[in-house]
Formats: structure tokens, C-alpha cells, sequence
């Protein structure tokens, strides 16, 4: 379970509360009006930023004082997400070894995740000489050998066009079923809300309210809720 | 236990013959290339001395007494080989330098009788212009000619404070009269002799600063007697080159041959054509030709160590007053 | 959102700056004991300190007004031998400084090029002497500098805005309004502050082309005070002096530049709408020719002076050119490496920590150290370390500036990737820091080998008869009447420079400023 517990967040006049907890395996949508404060409040639980108070805890165990790449999260940025100078194999070989010091196990794991995400044999290439839905594929691949059981992702399909995002949203979904990780998804359209998430969490007004059932939450939104949709 | 005191003896003799003693010689930069007088008198001196001579370049003379006042008694020279008449006070005033009891039939233009500090050669601080051309011969026409110059600055070049002493040896008072009216023909001042010379070389000024012997220097080494330097009538400003045994030498007996070896026959001959200058003892074979024709000034001008000290830092004043205006 | 909780490396900068502060400090505080404590400056500083600061200013302006229209035209047009340009442009800046006042005198001296072609006019003589000959050096060794700064600005205004502009379109009045004088605003304070501290310590440049005793600087009192009067004290009070002139000068660059992390994801170049034609590409190419003709045309005069005296050249040009080989080499190491770790820092006040060596004299530190080393060792057998050493100090400002924004950059493109990846110390190192900086630190590490292999350094101090660099050979052979040779040195030493240079540049892969 992920707990926020009487999280606070500020920065010169800006300001987020979160007191809630996210039950393991739950996909959530975190939506909610642009300045609201979802990317930051992803990168509090990323270990990005820092709150004022309160706690982040995971499994009962809090993360303050954890370093990003030490907290049992995987993340996925707007861009970024991939290192321009680094063929796929290498990218998505950071995710099991910063070193990169790969034993053949590890190359054959790679290997299985490039094939998972349908770029089987594309290890070789630099990411420019991918497609945008490719890249975000690799990138999903590095998620998959990075393995860890929470997984933050911050629009990176925001570029992608709507057919393409549907297609990264399943596949997310499908390796999110495969792998039981907990999910944390911003999103700007209640349609891919919609699409793969159980619960919605909803940051307006310096709130995160904790997440509820999706279906339920847009068939009857909460006036907060409805006046974002409109 | 004779046996003993036998191999020890071997024991020792050989560590001796390893250990070659070194005789450690702090000169000027251009003492030591392979076209100056350094490597000729390393060789010549180490085939009499069974020593090794290290040289150990420092800048000019100045740079030189800068260093080795650094270094202390913790100095590592025996020698100091290549300070000036200008500097002999500051060098006493340290207490560094040891007296020596090397004495020569000195062939110098002024009387020498200092104990701790021998000369090696010695030169005439000139102007050099091209020949043929009608050049002054005296502060006074040079200040009224339209004659330009190049000259050394006395604050950070030898030839600089030369030239510094010679006007005040000539004109005492009346110094900053002399260099208020030079103002108007120095077309520029440089940190050291061999940008005013080079600049002079490439027709930046009339003439330069710098020695009677140097004109001797383009016959020999290039075939060239364009060159001419001038001897003024107020006489020309001396030079004399000198060298000295560190006191805290551990090499104090080797230091004296090499100071007493410095004035000899050999290494006098070496000098002229190496260092282009005078030889402080005329060697047997006498000078190279072109040294014969070099301009001989009428009257030799020199301050007295002590005296030249006490007038530098006024003359300086007075100088860069009448320059800076 | 920049406050980030974890800061691997950062540590490791400030630990930098520390060693750093202590490199530059200790020397100073030997001086001043064993000098028993300072002597106040005479009425002679002051006048050398209000040179200093004449000439360091109108240096610091008109490098960077000059450089203003060549690196806009340098900007916004696109022609072949464009980066050619910009590579030779960088040259003069490299160049030791006896070889780069020969070539100047060659075009501007007595019987240099400009007063002959005057003379086929009736016009002139124009001598070169005074204010404005120091200027005029100071801005062929600077200009070059201002315009790769301030072509960095232009080309780090984000292409989708000129394309915006190019939309709307906008006058070159308005582009100019609109993107580049805000720009402008944040780099020419720092050109100038950054230039004006560098000619502060100019020594030989000002006193050979600046005429007389008028044109003391505080370096010239400084080497006075250690060399002729060894006044330690008065040279230890000129120093500060001078380093808090450089101080205040780096605060000054700081306070108005901003550090800036924002760049673009992936490698591209950067395409332009705006190139306005009409007497406009008249006047760039104008400035362009006119610039390049200012900058290349010494380098062609020592060129061509050096040709006739390859004959007159000693054996010991050889062990010279493999000595100054090792120095610059092993200069240029060390300094990547002290900019690395200082960049890691991330910080601004690091960066100006990074400026202070322009302060001090290879003459004070070496001296310094000399103090220092003197009663423990004999600093001659030290020669070697103390002047890659010293060399470092005196490069790190440079390749300092180039490193420090880049890195910035990285972290602020790739940071928080690496940090969930954890990508820490030594990998993060190998896989991110050095590949996304190739061209940072290619195009530093060539300064500082080019910066070391022309600087005499502190082998007045620490040299012998054995350890001769192409620096010093060269002036031997000056102040051995060998000109010609002398001369010939000169262009091996400026080939080399610039060899050394473009390899590393090379090295790097692309340069694009």
C-alpha cells in the first residue's frame, strides 16, 4: 500500500495537501486542472522533490531520505525518458545495472523485453532513429526489467496521437495485469481514465483526494470533479 | 680487523668514484642553449675538474638573485654565475656570497679589487642603428633628432636599468631634464632586451638599446655588417658581468676552481663569440675580428656598486615622472 | 521545481572549490609571512592601478561591440566554411602572447602592412604605441572570446521561437526587440565583466605596445616588486590587489548571467527563418570579412615571417616540442578533470570560485609555491608537477566557463532519469556525463593544451638546463640575436597550439560555438 500521510507540499505560493493511501495492484488516473500540482506531487512520491510535512510511505516502510533511484519506483517523464547518446539495449540495460556491467542472463532479459514490447531485435538503434511510439515503447521496456512494484508516469504519451496513446495505454494496462504493480498515472482525458484505470484520484483547489472507484466516480463526479470535466 | 679496515677502504673508494661530485651552477637563461658559452665550459671544466657540472637556468640577472634570496641558505648552488654590476650591492646586502681568493690580470675598463665577486666578461651598453645612416652622439642630439628609439624597461630588464644608470652617471641632476626630452624619440619601452631588439630588427625604431658588441654578433654569425652601434660622448655606461661562490656550498673547494677556471684562457676564448661580449682577461690569440672593428666609446662611465644602489630607486622616480607626463 | 532533494556529486564540487581556494590562497599567505606582513602601496600603484583599469575596460567594451555584429552574422547566416569560421576566429586566443605581438606588429607596426599601404595613399604613419595599441591587442586576443560567448546566447534562443517569429513576420527590428535583446541583456554583462577581468593582469602586452611608464599595469609592479626590488610584501599587497579586482569582476559576471539548464531533448541542429537580406546580408558579410581579416591576418604575418628560418633551428627543438607535448598534455588532463568535479557543484558561486586564478600570476603562485616546497624539497625537481600545476590554474577559468553550463544542462535534461535509474558516481560518469559532454569537454581540454603549450609559465622559477618547452626555446633564441629562428619557433608553436586544439576539438565531435 502507498500511503500519504498529511503530505504537504509548498513552494512559494503554491500549495498541496495529500492525506490518502493507494491499496497495492490498484491502477490509478490522477487527473485533474494543468497547475494543479500532479507532476509535483508525483515527484514528492518519486523522491524529487520534498515536502514540507508528512510522510510517504510504502509497505509501511516511509521513503523520506530514500534516493529516487533507491525508492521502489520506476517513472516515467513528459520526455526525456530515454538517453539520446545510448542504443535501446543500453537504455533499457540501465534499468538493471547502472553500471551496465550485463551478465548474458541479463542480456537475454533485455532481450525478452524488447520482444515484449514489440521492438524485437531493434536493441541496436540509437533512440532518433526510432519513432515516437517506439520510443515510448522502449522506455515501457526498461519499466518491465527495472521491475519494481510501483510505477509512476507522468504523460509520456502526451505527444502521441490519440490512436497511438490508446495503444500505449493497453499495453501499460496488459503489463501492469501481467506484473501486479501499483499504478500512478497522470492523465489530462477522463477517456483514458476511462481506458485502464480502476480508481481516479483527483488534484484540484491544493487537494489530492484520495482515489475512488473510476466508474463510479464519472458516472456521479463530485462538484470538484465535475467542474474540471465541465 | 685489517681486513676489515681493508674492504672498507675498497667500500668507500667506490662509492666515491659513483658519486662524482656535483658542482651546481645558477646562471641566466641564455647561458645555458646550445649556442650559448654554458655547454662549452661545462665540457671544457669537467675534463679538468673530474666533476659534473649542472647548470640551472633562472630568467636574467635579476630573476637570478630573486631566486636564489628565495632558495636561502637552503640554495642548492655552489655558483652564481651571471649578475651585473648593478645588482653586486643587493647580492652583498644577502650575505649569500663567500669570498674567494681568485685574482687575474683583469683587462676590464675599471679597476677590480672585490674579493667575493669575479668578473667574467664585460660590454658597453650602445645604440644600435643601421650603418650608414647619420645617427647622434649624444643624449642631447639623440633628444633633439627625430631619431626614434626602442628602449628596455629598468623595472623589469638589465639593459633597461643599464640605461637608467648611464643617464645618471652622465648627467646626475639634470636626469629627468635628459629623459623629458628623450620622450618624444622612445616610441616604445618592452619588459626585456629581446623584444626591443627584435622590434628594432623589424624596423619598429631607429635604433635600440643594447650593447657595442652586437653589431659584431650579425659579421660573425650571419655576414652581416649592417649593423653599427654608437659611442656617445658622454661615454658609455659599463657592464661587468660577474659570478660568486655561494656561502653555504658544500662544494666550497670545486666552487673556487671553477670561479678561478671562469677567468682562464680557455674559457675566455669561449666567451666572446658565445656571450657577445668583452673578455674580462684577453686571451693569448687575442679577439675575433669583428670585435676589432666594434666602435670603442672615449670614456668608459661605471657607478660603484654601492653608489648605483643608493641612486636606483631616485633615478627610477625620476624616470618614469618625466616619461609619464 | 529545480530543488531536488539529492545531489550525488554536488560534494564533490564544493570539495573542489575548497582545494581550489586553498591552491590559490596558500601561495599568497606565503608570501605575505615570509615578507612579515604587507607594505602599502606607493603613489606609483595607484597610477599603475588606474591604467590597469582604463585599459581593462575599454578593452572589455570594445571586444564585445565589436563582437556584437559578427557573431549576430555568425548566427544567422548559413554559408560554406562557416564552422571554419568560427574555429579560426577561437585562434588568436590561443596563441602565446611574444608570437601573437610579433604578428600584430607585422600588420600594424612601423612598417607593417597597414601604414605601408597608408604610405601608397600619402596617408599616415599610424603608430601603434599607446592606449590604443594596448586596446587593439587586447581586443584581437579577446574579441574572439566575446563572439563565441555571445553566439552561445544567440544560438541558445530556442529555434521554435525564431520560428514564431518567422510566422508573425516580424521586423529584424522586432526579432531584435522581442528575442534577441533580452538575450543579449543576460550574456554581453557577462562578456564584458569576463574579458575585463582577463586583460587586468596583462603585463607584457601592455608595456610593449603601450609606450612608456604611462602604461604600467599592477602585473608590472608585481613582477618589479619580486624580481628587481624583492619587495615580497609590496608584490603579496599588489596580488590581493589585483585578485580583488578579479573578484569583483567574476561577482559581477555572476550576478547578471544566469546559469541556464534549459536545452533541447535530442541532437539537432538549429534551422533560422530570419536571415534578412538586402544591404542587411551586405553588412554581415562586410563584418564577417572585416573581422576575419583583423583576426587571420597576424596569424598569416607569423606565419610568413616563421618560413625562412626552419634552417637556423637548433637540435634542441626536438626534447623542446616533446616537453611542451607533456605539459600541455597533462595540463589539459588535470584540467577537465578539476572542471568536471567543479561543474559537478552546480553552483554559481563555484563558477566564480572557478574565475579567481585570472587574478594570480603565474609569477605569485609559483612564487608561492617555491616558499612552500623550498624547505621540504628542492622545487627544481619538482619543475615538472607545479608547472602543469600552475598551467591548470591558469586554464581552469576557461574551461570552466565552457564545462560548468553544459553540465548544468545534462543534469537538467537527463538528472532525474539517471536518478531513478540510479545512476550514481563512476556509472553515471560513464554513461551519462561523459558521452552527452563530449563536445564540452573535447572543446576544453583543447584550450587548456593550447592555453599550456604557449605559456612560459613558471619555468623562471622552477626551470633548468635540461627542461627546455618550445616557449622558452623560442625566446632563447630571441635573446640570442637568432630572430629568424626565433621566428620559425614562433609557427611551430602556433601550429602546434592550434593542432592540439582542433584534435581535442575534433575529439569531441561537433563544436557548434
Amino acid at each position: 500500500m502507498l500511503e500519504l500521510r498529511a503530505v504537504d507540499i509548498r513552494q512559494d505560493d503554491f500549495r498541496l495537501r495529500a492525506d490518502l493511501a493507494v491499496a497495492t495492484g490498484r491502477k490509478v488516473a490522477v487527473i485533474g486542472p494543468s497547475g494543479a500540482g500532479k507532476s509535483t506531487l508525483l515527484s514528492t512520491i518519486a523522491g524529487f522533490f520534498r515536502q514540507t510535512s508528512g510522510q510517504v510511505v510504502w509497505q509501511g516502510r516511509p521513503l523520506d531520505g530514500v534516493a529516487p533511484g533507491k525508492r521502489p519506483i520506476s517513472m516515467l517523464f513528459q520526455d526525456g525518458n530515454l538517453f539520446p547518446h545510448l542504443d535501446i539495449a543500453r537504455n533499457i540495460g540501465l534499468g538493471i545495472a547502472p553500471s551496465l556491467r550485463l551478465s548474458e542472463q541479463d542480456r537475454a532479459r533485455v532481450e525478452d523485453a524488447l520482444q515484449r514490447v514489440g521492438l524485437g531485435g531493434m536493441g541496436g538503434r540509437t533512440p532518433a532513429a526510432l519513432s515516437g511510439g517506439q520510443q515510448s515503447r522502449a522506455a515501457l521496456a526498461r519499466i518491465l526489467v527495472q521491475n519494481r512494484p510501483l510505477l509512476l508516469l507522468d504523460e509520456p504519451f502526451a505527444a502521441l496521437g490519440p490512436a497511438l496513446r490508446a495503444e500505449m495505454l493497453d499495453l501499460v494496462s496488459d503489463l501492469v495485469d501481467e506484473t501486479g504493480v501499483t499504478l500512478l498515472m497522470v492523465s489530462h482525458d477522463p477517456a483514458d481514465a476511462r481506458r485502464i484505470a480502476q480508481d481516479i484520484m483527483l488534484v484540484d483547489d491544493g487537494h489530492a483526494y484520495p482515489p475512488a472507484e473510476a466508474g463510479q466516480m464519472l458516472a456521479d463526479p463530485p462538484e470538484a470533479l465535475r467542474r474540471y470535466l465541465g | 680487523m685489517k681486513h676489515l679496515g681493508f674492504v672498507a677502504g675498497c667500500l668507500l673508494a667506490t662509492q666515491a668514484a659513483a658519486q662524482t661530485p656535483v658542482l651546481n651552477v645558477y646562471t641566466y637563461d641564455s647561458f645555458v642553449p646550445e649556442w650559448g658559452p654554458g655547454p662549452a665550459i661545462e665540457k671544457a671544466f669537467e675534463t679538468k675538474c673530474g666533476c659534473d657540472v649542472v647548470f640551472t637556468a633562472a630568467g636574467d640577472g635579476a630573476a637570478l638573485l630573486s631566486r636564489i634570496r628565495l632558495e636561502g641558505e637552503r640554495t642548492e648552488a655552489d655558483v652564481v654565475l651571471g649578475l651585473d654590476t648593478s645588482l653586486i650591492a643587493q647580492a652583498r646586502a644577502t650575505g649569500l656570497f663567500a669570498e674567494t681568493d681568485v685574482d687575474a690580470a683583469y683587462d676590464l675598463p675599471v679597476a677590480w679589487s672585490d674579493k667575493t665577486f669575479v668578473p667574467y666578461d664585460w660590454g658597453y651598453f650602445a645604440f644600435v642603428g643601421n650603418a650608414g645612416e647619420d645617427h647622434p652622439t649624444s643624449f642631447r642630439a639623440l633628444a633633439d633628432s627625430d631619431t626614434t628609439i626602442v628602449i628596455e624597461d629598468p623595472r623589469s630588464s638589465t639593459p633597461g636599468l643599464g640605461l637608467l644608470m648611464w643617464v645618471k652617471a652622465a648627467y646626475g641632476d639634470e636626469a629627468p631634464e635628459i629623459w623629458e626630452a628623450l620622450a618624444d624619440n622612445i616610441v616604445t619601452v618592452t619588459p626585456g632586451w629581446s623584444e626591443a631588439y627584435g622590434m628594432f630588427l623589424d624596423g619598429e625604431a631607429d635604433m635600440v638599446l643594447s650593447y657595442t658588441t652586437s653589431p659584431a654578433y650579425h659579421v660573425i654569425a650571419e655576414d652581416d655588417s649592417s649593423k653599427q652601434a654608437v659611442a656617445f660622448d658622454e661615454g658609455n655606461y659599463t657592464q661587468i658581468e660577474v659570478a660568486a661562490k655561494v656561502a653555504s656550498s658544500d662544494q666550497s673547494e670545486l666552487a673556487d676552481r671553477f670561479l678561478a677556471f671562469l677567468v682562464e684562457e680557455t674559457a675566455q676564448g669561449i666567451l666572446p663569440t658565445t656571450n657577445w661580449m668583452y673578455p674580462a682577461v684577453m686571451p693569448a690569440g687575442g679577439l675575433p675580428e669583428a670585435f676589432e672593428q666594434i666602435v670603442a666609446p672615449g670614456k668608459a662611465l661605471l657607478m660603484a656598486p654601492d653608489q648605483a644602489e643608493a641612486a636606483r630607486s631616485g633615478a627610477l622616480e625620476e624616470w618614469r615622472n618625466a616619461l609619464s607626463q | 521545481m529545480a530543488q531536488r532533494p539529492v545531489a550525488i556529486g554536488r560534494s564533490l564540487g564544493y570539495l573542489a572549490a575548497a582545494l581550489l581556494l586553498t591552491l590559490l590562497g596558500v601561495p599568497l599567505l606565503a608570501i605575505f609571512l615570509r615578507a612579515g606582513g604587507g607594505v602599502l602601496p606607493g603613489p606609483s600603484d595607484w597610477a599603475a592601478l588606474r591604467f590597469t583599469l582604463t585599459q581593462a575596460s575599454l578593452s572589455a567594451l570594445f571586444s564585445v561591440f565589436l563582437a556584437l555584429p559578427v557573431a549576430r552574422a555568425l548566427a544567422r547566416r548559413r554559408f560554406p566554411g562557416r564552422r571554419m569560421m568560427v574555429a579560426l576566429t577561437g585562434a588568436p586566443f590561443i596563441l602565446p602572447v611574444v608570437v601573437a605581438v610579433m604578428g600584430l606588429l607585422a600588420i600594424f607596426g612601423a612598417h607593417g602592412l597597414l601604414n605601408t599601404l597608408a604610405a601608397q595613399v600619402g596617408l599616415g604613419p599610424w603608430r601603434i604605441y599607446g592606449l590604443h595599441g594596448v586596446v587593439l591587442a587586447h581586443v584581437f586576443f579577446n574579441m574572439p572570446l566575446a563572439v563565441r560567448m555571445i553566439l552561445q546566447g544567440w544560438q541558445g534562443i530556442p529555434s521554435e521561437r525564431f520560428r514564431l517569429a518567422a510566422q508573425l513576420d516580424l521586423s529584424p527590428g522586432g526579432v531584435f526587440r522581442l528575442l534577441e535583446w533580452p538575450m543579449l541583456r543576460q550574456v554581453v554583462p557577462g562578456a564584458l565583466a569576463a574579458i575585463f577581468a582577463i586583460c587586468l593582469a596583462s603585463f607584457a602586452v601592455a608595456l610593449i605596445l603601450g609606450g612608456g611608464p604611462r602604461a604600467t599595469t599592477v602585473e608590472l609592479g608585481i613582477y618589479q616588486a619580486f624580481m628587481f626590488d624583492f619587495d615580497l610584501g609590496r608584490a603579496a599587497v599588489l596580488a590581493l590587489m589585483q585578485t580583488a579586482l578579479v573578484a569583483a569582476a567574476a561577482i559581477l559576471a555572476l550576478l547578471v548571467t544566469r546559469m541556464d539548464g534549459s536545452g533541447t531533448g535530442l541532437d539537432r541542429a538549429l534551422p533560422r527563418w530570419d536571415s534578412p537580406g538586402g544591404w542587411r546580408r551586405l553588412a554581415d558579410v562586410l563584418g564577417l570579412i572585416a573581422a576575419g581579416a583583423f583576426l587571420v591576418g597576424p596569424l598569416v604575418a607569423v606565419a610568413l615571417a616563421g618560413l625562412s628560418g626552419f634552417g637556423d633551428l637548433p637540435p634542441g627543438l626536438w626534447p623542446a616540442i616533446a616537453n611542451s607535448l607533456i605539459v600541455s598534455l597533462l595540463s589539459a588532463l588535470t584540467t577537465v578533470i578539476v572542471a568536471l568535479a567543479l561543474s559537478a557543484a552546480q553552483s554559481r558561486v563555484v563558477q566564480g570560485i572557478g574565475l579567481l586564478p585570472l587574478a594570480l600570476s603565474p609569477l605569485v603562485l609559483g612564487t608561492g609555491y617555491f616558499l612552500i616546497l623550498n624547505p621540504v624539497i628542492v622545487p627544481g625537481r619538482l619543475a615538472l608537477p607545479v608547472t602543469v600545476l600552475v598551467n591548470t590554474l591558469m586554464a581552469l577559468p576557461f574551461s570552466l566557463r565552457v564545462l560548468a553550463p553544459a553540465y548544468v544542462r545534462v543534469e537538467a535534461d537527463f538528472g532525474r532519469l539517471a536518478d531513478t535509474l540510479a545512476l550514481r558516481g563512476l556509472a553515471r560518469l560513464r554513461w551519462l556525463l561523459l558521452p552527452r559532454l563530449r563536445a564540452p569537454i573535447g572543446f576544453a581540454a583543447g584550450l587548456a593544451a593550447a592555453l599550456s603549450m604557449g605559456d612560459l609559465g613558471v619555468i623562471t622559477l622552477f626551470g633548468s638546463a635540461d627542461r627546455q618547452t618550445l616557449p622558452l626555446l623560442m625566446f632563447r633564441l630571441m635573446g640570442a640575436y637568432r630572430t629568424e629562428a626565433a621566428a620559425s619557433c614562433g609557427l611551430i608553436l602556433m601550429a602546434l597550439s592550434f593542432g592540439i586544439f582542433w584534435l581535442f576539438d575534433q575529439g569531441g565531435g561537433k563544436s557548434n560555438a
